[in-house]
């Protein structure tokens, strides 16, 4: 048995980006002692790298703006597939979580009257992303980082203890969440820095530990995103939600190798950066799909307009929803019209002054300045897709973020489904944080302070946390059942080959054979992952880390790559070949993943069977009130018959 | 593309003692310093321990001495380095060593935490803010610090002086109460807080005789000097005289590096 050490709280917050620390700011305000746990050190996550900004319907920039704009928006963004119920909220709540960010000593760029400026972007029919320049992510972190330390001085002011209602626990992974019968109990972790294994025992666990992206070669995402959260709800019996549905952001940095992936943010086009195939072309006018026919300028010149004039001109297909602009990039690369290293040009250098360039795109003009020795105000930038965000995720009820089917577990932002449907917009991830971060803290305080009997920790459930834990350490011995004297295998290579093979198989653009071959290939690596084995000890040893990152890969990439296959239509951020057209029938499916033996550990490997169970779920119908909101001939496109007469 | 053999002298060891370890390692057109650490923990050194995230120098988490200075190892190419020259990698040197590049920082969040935060306006409710950009202009600035702690680690206040670890903020966090002081709404004032004097008495401003190490290392390129310490003593000044004001203004900027 391993001596553990364990500490009481009422909520754990498993994360600190938008999400985690809105939660575990509201859960404190709430009145519950909270903890947070994160992967890095506080005020470093992934959000620090969200450029763009942070959509919420103020109307400041157009007057015309408000909520049932920006649920339309964001139901057409998503193509009808979001669950509307979480859309409806975050379209409402939006503005008043920018403004309390402001409060709490947030800085946005403001408008000439000297409220909070507001920017174009993709998919929104008016200007409406609070912002700071391109690093609005980083003000979001640093504003809740700096609430929660102001929060911590009050506690100290009246306990003399700054941690004794609201503690950071940073550079700690969770590996897994402790139940007792169905309800929460607690979470099992270790230090990275001393390897120490900690138990901290909740009634309520709050999962908002992001993404995904890790799990393919081309991304945006940091090495955090490994999809530990993912994992921990499918491992305590929670279903995800839609994991076919993956953002291939369309512009990512294309060369040099080292930096393919990062991020070029889609201000550059909301600001008015155009895209161009090898021949110079504006080729986004090509890719208008049917149902955006009629939102979208026809002509360059229309287009151009729009900046100065929206209200007489249509808006540049350049902003159209991520998906479109993402596949409209790879099919010219396809067709040989591609830029030097495989991407298209993106320019803004012949579209606005170069001081107006470093003005508003400081970060990507220092990005590229530094990383590729690219001058953005003098040439164009090469661009590609890359891996950015996963719409799929745990499934909640939309009111109060509570994960279905485990008591006590709760969940926001990008690791919880349903919100984008099948597409997000740009800017509705930061607002989501806000909204359902704050949500989620709400409620998980509210059913942690008013449980009566706290949840006991299972020592035996300890225990096998811990030998699961340490087993990479372990790995150079001949697993049971396993011939003798193979070498274990190297985690940085298996991560390489996990890589590798969702990119080139579901990835963009994806077709039946190779999403099975994928799923072989997957059922190989669970194998050999198993054997996976590391030098050194446990103080601050990252190939370590990363052999206990591999588990949680591997499940999630199995749920993507099996809702995949499932999926036939395409739609958002999931296009088949095989199935090149959207399918009004699938509009009202869930796919929603399962842990097959949740008892048995994960050692089934076999390739069909896998370790993961699909089910089909129908949504509820949208209420009419918020389908009025649309004109008939636009639903038609989306909504099977049967729906629209009911 | 053309790849050739580098040679590496990283610093291994943890809080007992260590010593620069030697590797020959690959570098590829366009590489950074920190894919050639991740290419030796891939290939040679799967338990060399560093701190990373973002890799697009937003996070500000893989500060590390290279060739001596402090730097993010995600934003120093390798083609600042010629290709016989040995690149030597080595811990913060003010914080303490946890195991091999990754330090102790939480010295930078104490301070974080003996800064007093924004205090609201009364009687302004979420969403009445009102600010014009030319006055959000100036903390604005300062709110791009990334906190990669390159300045804390510079700063020779407290870079071979532990001893002034205690009475001195450093400059990330003197620069927070400048942006707090240069905030149009901050309340601190109305709430009886003189974020000034703080500065002065209790954050160890005096310490700072502006050498503008900090302001070189910063890879957000902000004027911490000039912008926001200068400022800040010469507001403090009409409450206690301090000398280095007036020698400071005399003082030519020395040229930023890089």
């Amino acid at each position: 048995m391993s001596v553990v050490d364990r500490q009481e709280w009422d909520v754990v917050v498993v994360g600190a980006g938008g999400a985690g620390l809105r939660a575990a700011v509201e859960a404190r305000e709430r009145g519950a002692r909270t903890a947070v746990i994160c992967k890095s050190l506080f005020g470093k996550a992934h959000t620090v790298m969200a450029e763009g900004g942070i959509a919420a319907a103020m109307g400041n920039a157009n007057p015309h703006d408000n909520w049932q704009v920006h649920f339309r928006d964001t139901l057409r963004g998503g193509k009808f597939l979001n669950q509307w119920r979480m859309a409806e909220l975050h379209a409402r709540e939006a503005p008043d979580r920018v403004w309390e960010l402001e409060t709490w000593g947030a800085l946005f760029d403001r408008t000439k009257d000297g409220r909070i400026s507001q920017r174009n972007f993709g998919g929104h029919e008016y200007p409406r992303l609070a912002h700071v320049g391109d690093r609005t992510g980083l003000e979001l972190i640093r504003t809740l980082q700096q609430k929660v330390v102001a929060l911590q001085q009050e506690d100290a002011k009246e306990t003399g203890d700054y941690e004794s209602r609201l503690k950071v626990f940073q550079e700690c992974t969770v590996t897994r969440v402790l139940k007792q019968g169905n309800r929460v109990s607690g979470v099992f972790a270790y230090e990275r820095e001393s390897g120490r294994f900690f138990v901290l025992e909740a009634p309520a666990v709050v999962i908002a530990t992001g993404g995904i992206g890790k799990s393919f070669k081309v991304t945006s995402n940091s090495w955090e995103y490994t999809g530990d959260g993912h994992a921990l709800a499918l491992l305590a019996g929670a279903p995800l939600l839609n994991m076919e549905f993956v953002q291939f952001h369309p512009t990512g940095m294309v060369w040099p190798p080292s930096v393919k992936g990062i991020l070029v943010t889609e201000s550059v086009r909301g600001d008015g950066g155009v895209l161009r195939n090898s021949d110079g072309k504006r080729f986004m006018f090509d890719y208008i799909p049917d149902v955006f026919k009629e939102k979208y300028a026809q002509s360059e010149d229309e287009a151009d307009r729009w900046y100065d004039d929206p209200d007489n001109n249509r808006r540049p297909p350049e902003l159209l929803p991520r998906d479109e602009v993402a596949r409209a990039i790879n099919a010219e690369v396809k067709a040989g019209r591609g830029s030097p290293h495989g991407g298209v040009f993106l320019d803004v250098s012949t579209r606005m002054p170069a001081e107006v360039i470093r003005r508003r795109l400081p970060s990507m003009y220092h990005q590229f300045k530094e990383l590729a020795d690219v001058d953005i105000t003098a040439e164009a930038m090469e661009v590609g897709p890359t891996c950015h965000y996963v719409m799929g995720g745990i499934a909640v009820d939309s009111d109060t973020a509570a994960a279905r089917g485990v008591e006590g577990l709760y969940a926001a932002g990008e690791v919880a489904g349903g919100m984008h449907g099948s597409n997000r917009l740009g800017g509705n991830s930061l607002s989501d944080l806000l909204v359902f971060g704050r949500r989620a803290g709400l409620h998980a305080a509210r059913y942690a302070t008013e449980t009566a009997e706290r949840p006991t920790v299972d020592e035996a459930e300890v225990d096998s946390a811990a030998a699961e834990a340490l087993r990479p350490f372990s790995a150079e011995g001949p697993a049971p059942g396993e011939e003798d004297g193979r070498p274990p295998e190297n985690p940085y290579a298996l991560h390489q080959e996990l890589q590798q093979t969702m990119n080139d198989l579901v990835g963009i653009i994806r077709r039946e054979p190779e999403m099975r071959q994928a799923l072989q290939k997957l059922a190989e690596l669970r194998v050999r992952a198993r054997r996976a084995g590391v030098e050194g000890h446990r103080q601050f040893n990252p190939g370590w880390h990363l052999a206990l990152d591999l588990r949680n890969m591997l499940l999630v990439s199995e749920c993507v790559a099996r809702a995949a296959l499932e999926r036939t239509e395409s739609r958002g951020g999931h296009t088949r070949e095989d199935f090149p057209a959207m399918d009004r029938a699938w509009r009202r499916i869930n796919l929603l993943c399962r842990l097959t033996d949740p008892t048995g550990g994960l050692a089934a490997t076999d390739p069909v069977r896998g370790q993961i169970t699909l089910s089909r779920e129908t949504t509820e119908p949208i209420r009419p009130d918020l389908l009025a909101l649309f004109e008939k001939e636009e639903l038609v496109k989306y909504l099977a018959e049967e729906e629209l007469y009911e | 593309m053309s790849s050739y053999e580098a040679r590496f002298k990283v610093w291994r060891g943890d809080a007992q003692g260590g010593a620069l370890e030697d590797f020959k390692v690959e570098v590829n057109d366009g590489e950074v310093v920190l894919d050639i650490i991740h290419r030796l923990q891939a290939t040679q050194a799967p338990d060399l321990a560093v701190r990373w995230n973002c890799k697009a120098g937003k996070c500000g988490s893989c500060s590390a001495e290279i060739n001596g200075r402090p730097r993010l190892m995600c934003m120093t190419r390798m083609s600042v380095f010629g290709r016989d020259e040995t690149v030597t990698v080595t811990p913060l040197r003010a914080f303490p060593v946890v195991r091999d590049l990754v330090t102790d920082v939480g010295f930078n969040y104490r301070k974080a935490r003996e800064i007093p935060s924004f205090v609201p306006p009364p009687g302004l409710g979420p969403g009445e803010y009102r600010m014009m950009q030319e006055d959000v202009d100036r903390p604005q600035e300062f709110r791009k610090c990334i906190e990669c702690f390159l300045c804390q680690d510079t700063c020779h206040v407290v870079r071979d002086h532990e001893e002034n670890k205690q009475v001195f903020a450093g400059p990330r966090f003197l620069m927070r109460v400048a942006e707090l002081d240069m905030h149009p709404l901050d309340a601190a004032a109305e709430s009886g807080l003189d974020r000034k004097r703080t500065a002065q008495d209790e954050h160890g401003l005096g310490y700072c005789n502006i050498t503008k190490c900090c302001t070189e290392v910063c890879p957000e390129g902000i004027r911490i000097t000039d912008n926001a310490l200068i400022p800040l003593k010469e507001r403090a000044v009409d409450r206690k005289y301090d000398p280095l004001v007036w020698l400071g203004s005399r003082i030519r900027r020395r040229p930023t590096a890089g």
